[in-house]
């Protein structure tokens, strides 16, 4: 593989970058792999390129329906955090922050990480002693937390609405310095051109039909582009997971929702951090770019459509202008929307399943992008190795018949309602 | 913006409703031994169709009653509504 380097581009710069590599090829589907990874997401990309990397698995192929990057990785908000109370949650993503330090390096790909802080804000007292729960929660699992009081969230960010005459007072907010942004389409494509240079088929425009199932084991799956054998399947497939389980006959604890998002215009730097209102559902973050990020409530009704409602939009921008008035000023760019695989206790599934061979990773709700690094590493490890690791046991598919939920919001099983 | 066909008072915004998930799961019969299988199923597990998709909406800003939905998850396109006791053929 070429590496990318300031030498290679000076050098590629004398042939008017004509003759770079192909960051990743397009093979033809093998008759046969020792893992099949279906969906050419963030998830199933860094998948593949942690069983090439820690397990020495590379007899690997990606399936995937579209193009890879194409789903919730190209369509997300691009925030990375790890403030989670829950013991599961918070150790998992913290140790996916740390993947998140090393991945330019890692991958030899820039994927702009940017550990800007996140703030939460807090609009009561009751919220603000919440929200020191959960910091202090934070900081037992060696996570940072800060919380903050009214003065300190002004100094930082002073274009909140701070009068005295507004709804939901600012008492103050929860930060996590170290949690951060990054350009998500880079980790698709830096995952994608490391995990194929190991040796991984990614093989795009590829729909998967159905699965070849005897006798409680998986042998491998039928697609548009023939039967393709193998000895081991991972569900990388969001918000298409009910779809493919329909296919093998399991009914999961996951519906499929609507979540959207949105850009304004680019204007000058005004907002260093992420920012995230309190008393409802947004959350607001500057790209490198210029324009400000926003995102919140899911549409509300179970959908595959990916693209949004207004009423939605309109709900959650009407949180955003009473957080920060300015951005009432601001013109929309752009709006989009994605599916998301909302499981029932709002924490995701990393598990094997009663068929050997098959293993599930879903249930991201609102959180999947910023879990890529540790999602991949986990899933990785649960497929190599045949048992889940100690990271992601708690994300297993019968906490909901055991009753071992990690409700981190505590809503329970009414999926929409934020 | 969806518009939903109340069976109580026609046709009206969405804005005017609240979601209420799948209408064809059923509670276990009470007075008989439910299983944990039952059980996770009627709580948790859903099959969260693509396409003809039934299920409870209720009427919070109009009549507020339950009703049943008949919607494609897909297009979004609603067939038809019916009373929250009517039986769907």
């Amino acid at each position: 593989m070429q590496k990318y380097s300031i030498f290679n581009l000076v050098k590629n710069a004398f042939s008017n970058h004509e003759n770079w590599d192909l960051a990743w090829k397009d093979p033809t589907p093998k008759e046969e792999y020792d893992v099949v990874i279906i969906g050419g997401g963030g998830h199933g990309l860094a998948t593949a390129y942690y069983l090439a990397k820690e397990h020495n698995i590379t007899k690997v192929a990606i399936i995937e329906k579209g193009w890879i990057g194409g789903g919730n990785v190209g369509r997300n908000t691009t925030i990375i955090r790890s403030n989670y109370m829950h013991d599961e949650n918070g150790l998992f993503s913290e140790f996916g922050m740390d993947l998140w330090r090393k991945m330019s390096q890692d991958l030899n790909y820039n994927v702009m990480f940017s550990p800007r802080g996140i703030i939460n804000l807090a609009h009561s007292d009751a919220q603000m002693n919440a929200y020191a729960r959960r910091g202090n929660s934070m900081r037992l699992n060696g996570i940072d937390a800060v919380l903050l009081n009214r003065e300190q969230v002004k100094e930082i960010i002073p274009m909140a609405d701070f009068s005295d005459n507004v709804r939901f007072p600012i008492f103050g907010g929860l930060m996590q310095p170290s949690a951060g942004t990054a350009r998500h389409d880079a980790v698709a494509w830096g995952y994608a051109r490391q995990a194929d240079s190991m040796g991984v088929d990614i093989i795009q425009n590829c729909e998967v039909i159905g699965f070849d199932v005897s006798a409680g084991k998986i042998n491998g799956i039928r697609t548009s582009r023939g039967n393709i054998k193998a000895k081991k399947v991972g569900l990388c497939v969001a918000g298409s997971t009910n779809i493919l389980a329909e296919k093998l006959n399991m009914t999961l604890p996951i519906e499929t929702h609507l979540l959207q998002a949105c850009v304004s215009e680019p204007i000058k730097p005004v907002l260093d951090n992420v920012v995230t209102f309190g008393a409802g559902h947004f959350y607001v973050s500057q790209s490198d770019k210029g324009e400000m990020v926003m995102g919140g409530d899911l549409d509300g009704y179970n959908s595959y459509a990916q693209r949004g409602n207004l009423p939605t939009l309109q709900h959650v921008l009407t949180e955003g202008i009473a957080m920060m008035p300015f951005l009432s000023k601001l013109k929309m760019l752009r709006t989009w929307g994605g599916i998301m695989d909302m499981s029932m206790d709002g924490s995701p599934i990393i598990d094997k399943t009663h068929i050997e061979g098959l293993y599930l990773n879903c249930g991201w709700c609102y959180g999947g992008f910023k879990a890529t690094p540790a999602s991949g590493w986990t899933f990785a490890h649960t497929i190599a190795q045949d048992r889940v690791h100690e990271l992601n046991a708690g994300y297993s598919l019968n906490r909901f018949n055991t009753g071992h939920l990690i409700d981190e919001k505590g809503l329970g099983t009414k999926t929409w309602i934020s | 913006m969806l518009y939903i066909n109340c069976p109580h008072c026609g046709m009206r915004s969405q804005n005017e409703f609240s979601y209420g998930g799948d209408a064809s799961v059923k509670r276990p019969e009470l007075n008989k031994e439910v299983s944990d299988q039952e059980w996770d199923n009627f709580v948790y597990n859903r099959k969260s169709l693509r396409g003809k998709h039934l299920e409870l909406w209720q009427h919070i800003s109009g009549c507020r009653q339950w009703i049943k939905v008949e919607r494609d998850t897909a297009t979004h396109e609603i067939f038809r509504t019916f009373k929250a006791d009517e039986e769907v053929a």
